[in-house]
């Protein structure tokens, strides 16, 4: 069924889910939600599958037409959403109308929101995932950001949908500056003990160049010993390359599968959302953390978000 | 050169790599791919996939399902037992490919820059096995060792806006295929009918890595008749396993 009619796509709205995994060994990147945190907790709010496929709206969003009586969700970033032109509440689930409005204002924290409707964003699923691969125009919405006059579909709704709201805990706040662990490797013999300290102790700001693809972050150049490159081999997420003029690059959602940069360290699953949602100008900082620490830092989000879908199952009951 | 003992390598908390050594060599190469192929047999709990590249492999699992420790212990007996296994021999695929005129507009430049004529240029290009080490760059580009360096040509100085899907170029001492339409730097000595990438199946990628890739040279009429069977989903590439190979990859 019929979701949304774009009357204006804003700057960058694309369809993403959580991501398109197990192609990479044919060269096809992940993709999918920057902000993963955001994407999954605006789907529970709706009753959806948690990876269901979303709106990733980029700092100026986009102005629709709701199609069909549904639901909907915004997280993320506060891009002063609104509905019918009265403010639009966030983290929470929101009834709406056929023929009603849904546009975004001014850019209050974060880069990125995630809208969600119930049943989640319905475009062929293609290598097993709805989410947008711009470079290559695969996936989403014809490939492509969307644009306006595109006509969106959804899923069914997995359940009537209640009023759901989240426990304040839940919601996240944005910073400028964020602190950022970080697991040390798998090529951090490539640099000097200055590098190493450098990378550890200083301030890095992001820089213009922050897309989807990775942040190149602004700062003092770390250290090596001898040369940037390597024999290309694959990126996890969050992996920190540091290219011949010493400044780290953070990899993210669209990342290339492989690349031939020494990489000093990768940052934990669970600071990435936040980053995701740092804008250039932005401040961070490296804390390192032992393998153990961020799969324990894993668990503890893992309990958290465990309970949270308990929450919303209940509804409205108490934690 | 290839370690004596594979090195576990941290690559954060939702993936590992597994390094079997530093240098880009044919048999380092065949070691990842059984690997790869090993992995991907035993399905340990909690793995996600495996991206093989050059000398190493990454191992993306799901933290939910299993620990780092435990899933290195898994990989740890699966890299012994990998040693004593046999595994399929790579294949090798043809791809069809008409050299020069509209098709290779740099096939002249490349023979030129070599002191060779263009016929020359296509004998050393065709006609030999190229060893699939990654793929990687696009969707479906895969990086080719093997080529002669008596062929080997410099980038273009700007790159052009757009290549069509198909074409064969050079740059510097690779070889490669651009899979879909890009834009890009390589000198191009040809393009085929072949589709290397189709999102819709399964897998996605024609070549696979650690196989092989043979051109041969076609005329621009056998071009239209394999473009004409490769649209109505009948043409078939032909594949033959590896029979024996030199030491440079290539047979």
């Amino acid at each position: 069924m019929e979701a949304f009619e774009v009357i204006q796509p804003g700057f960058l709205t694309t369809v993403q889910d959580k991501g398109r995994h197990g192609y990479q060994q044919y060269g096809v990147p992940v993709s999918g939600a920057m902000d993963s945190y955001s994407l999954m907790v605006a789907n529970l709010l709706l009753g959806n599958e948690e990876g269901d496929a979303c709106l990733e709206i980029t700092v100026l969003g986009p102005h629709l037409r709701v199609l069909g009586d549904t639901a909907v969700a915004v997280s993320g970033a506060d891009l002063s959403p609104a509905l019918n032109n009265r403010p639009l509440p966030m983290w929470e689930a929101v009834r709406v109308c056929s023929g009603d409005t849904i546009s975004f204002g001014h850019p209050k924290n974060g880069c990125r929101s995630y809208l969600a409707v119930a049943g989640g964003i319905d475009v062929p699923q293609v290598m097993a995932s709805r989410s947008t691969y711009l470079q290559s125009r695969l996936g989403g919405f014809e490939g492509r950001p969307l644009c306006s006059g595109d006509r969106l579909r959804r899923g069914q709704a997995r359940v009537e949908i209640p009023s759901r709201t989240l426990p304040r805990q839940y919601i996240p706040e944005y910073q400028a500056e964020n602190e950022l662990r970080a697991i040390l490797g798998p090529q951090d013999d490539h640099f000097t003990e200055t590098g190493i300290r450098t990378f550890l102790g200083s301030e890095y700001k992001i820089s213009l160049q922050a897309d989807r693809m990775g942040y190149r972050l602004e700062g003092p150049p770390i250290e090596h010993k001898a040369g940037a490159d390597i024999v290309s081999d694959g990126i996890p997420s969050g992996a920190v390359q540091v290219p011949g003029d010493g400044l780290p690059i953070i990899l993210l959602a669209d990342r290339q599968t492989t690349g031939g940069y020494v990489k000093i360290a990768t940052v934990s699953t669970v600071d990435l959302p936040k980053l995701a949602q740092a804008r250039p100008g932005d401040r961070v900082r490296f804390l390192q953390v032992t393998e153990e620490e961020a799969y324990r830092l894993l668990r503890e989000y893992e309990k958290s978000i465990d309970a949270l879908k308990q929450y919303v199952q209940r509804n409205d009951k108490d934690l | 050169m290839i370690y004596e003992r594979p090195r576990f390598l941290p690559g954060g908390d939702r993936a590992l790599f597994i390094e079997l050594g530093d240098t880009i060599d044919p048999e380092l190469n065949r070691r990842v791919r059984r690997l790869h192929l090993a992995i991907q047999e035993a399905t340990p709990p909690g793995l996600v996939e495996t991206v093989p590249a050059y000398r190493s492999l990454l191992v993306c699992y799901e933290p939910r399902d299993v620990s780092p420790q435990q899933l290195r212990a898994t990989l740890e007996l699966l890299v012994d037992k990998t040693e004593a296994d046999e595994f399929p021999a790579p294949k090798v695929t043809e791809v069809p490919t008409v050299y020069g005129g509209e098709y290779g507009p740099d096939l002249e430049f490349v023979a030129e820059h070599n002191g060779l004529s263009p016929e020359d240029v296509v004998r050393l290009h065709a006609g030999k096995a190229y060893l699939i080490y990654v793929l990687g760059f696009t969707p479906g580009f895969a990086y080719l060792g093997g080529l002669s360096p008596r062929i080997a040509t410099p980038r273009l100085a700007t790159p052009r806006a757009r290549i069509p899907a198909g074409s064969v170029g050079i740059a510097g001492n690779q070889t490669g295929i651009y899979p879909v339409e890009s834009p890009g730097g390589w000198r191009l000595i040809g393009r085929t009918p072949v589709e290397l990438f189709h999102p819709e199946k399964e897998p996605p990628s024609l070549l696979q890595m650690g196989d092989y890739v043979e051109f041969v040279p076609i005329t621009a009429q056998e071009f239209s008749r394999i473009r004409e069977e490769v649209e109505q989903g009948t043409y078939r590439p032909k594949e033959t396993p590896l029979i024996e190979e030199d030491e440079s990859g290539g047979i």
